[in-house]
């Protein structure tokens, strides 16, 4: 049943990106190209779900767990550190490269786009080179 | 806007339904970074999410055609690959992409969140400045 909830949600999640234009490059640089000819539209993707989910969050959070599950499995981390910033900063400049971050990427493979199944692999490889990093390094 | 604004209803209420039954962040970084080191128990609804991200992919080919034409030209499968590389190892390091810390985090009005999106969304717009510089065009 949890499994049935995740594919269903998959599935909106997916609509919701399409019809609001995160899967188009062009749409998601524009709305990053605030000194240029900045197309503004993208504001109302975040407005529209975070209108909707804080809503809904505020009221759920008062439950001790969810429908299916025995518990929220929500982050802990509360401290504001290197890590967060500079994380952030990285991966902003790579949606902005290109217009695409992990939610459309993967939505956008069904288009067969060499371009999308470069930057997919590429996220993953990478993904794959931070646990290794973080492996070495950070722990 | 309009259909910005419907899209991104659709996306809170996909987030709020896999809180309200599943309990789960809909974080798609920490979902695919979650099926690339799997434990047990904790991987097939990962899977079968990111099957229904496809499965909405294609649904999306047929109603809803210009999702998948781009019409930003000056971009070559290197600056993908690039691109590819800073959103992987920049979410990450930072636990969390646009759906994690932009919709679910700001949502809960976790104080990360907020400040990792304006972090991001800041350096997207510097990116977007140096791209420009160098191509004439986004």
């Amino acid at each position: 049943m949890k499994g049935l909830i995740s594919f269903a949600v998959g599935i909106l999640f997916s609509l919701g990106l399409g019809l609001s234009g995160m899967t188009q490059t062009h749409v998601v640089k524009g709305f990053l190209d605030v000194f240029g000819d900045w197309n503004l539209n993208l504001i109302g993707v975040m407005v529209g779900a975070i209108a909707v989910h804080s809503i809904v969050y505020h009221i759920i959070k008062r439950k001790e767990s969810p429908l299916l599950d025995s518990k929220f499995y929500l982050p802990t981390k509360k401290d504001l550190d290197w890590k967060l910033m500079t994380g952030a900063a990285i991966f902003g400049l790579g949606w902005g490269w290109a217009g695409i971050c992990p939610g459309p990427g993967i939505v956008s493979l069904v288009s067969g786009d060499p371009n999308i199944i470069v930057f997919i692999l590429s996220m993953v490889v990478s993904m794959f080179g931070f646990k290794f990093f973080e492996k070495k390094f950070l722990s | 806007m309009t259909t910005a604004l419907i899209g991104g209803a659709i996306i809170g209420i996909a987030v709020s339904l896999m809180l309200v039954f599943n309990g789960r962040v809909t974080g798609i970084s920490g979902i695919i970074s979650g099926v690339l080191s799997p434990k047990k128990y904790d991987t097939s609804w990962r899977i079968l999410f990111l099957l229904g991200l496809l499965s909405g992919g294609i649904v999306l080919r047929f109603i809803e055609p210009q999702a998948f034409q781009n019409e930003s030209h000056n971009m070559s499968i290197y600056d993908y690959a690039f691109a590819g590389i800073l959103v992987g190892f920049g979410t990450l390091l930072g636990n969390g992409c646009t759906s994690g810390h932009g919709v679910c985090g700001i949502s809960r009005f976790s104080v990360r969140s907020i400040l990792a999106t304006i972090v991001f969304i800041s350096f997207g717009i510097l990116s977007v400045l140096i791209f420009k510089a160098l191509r004439g065009g986004i």
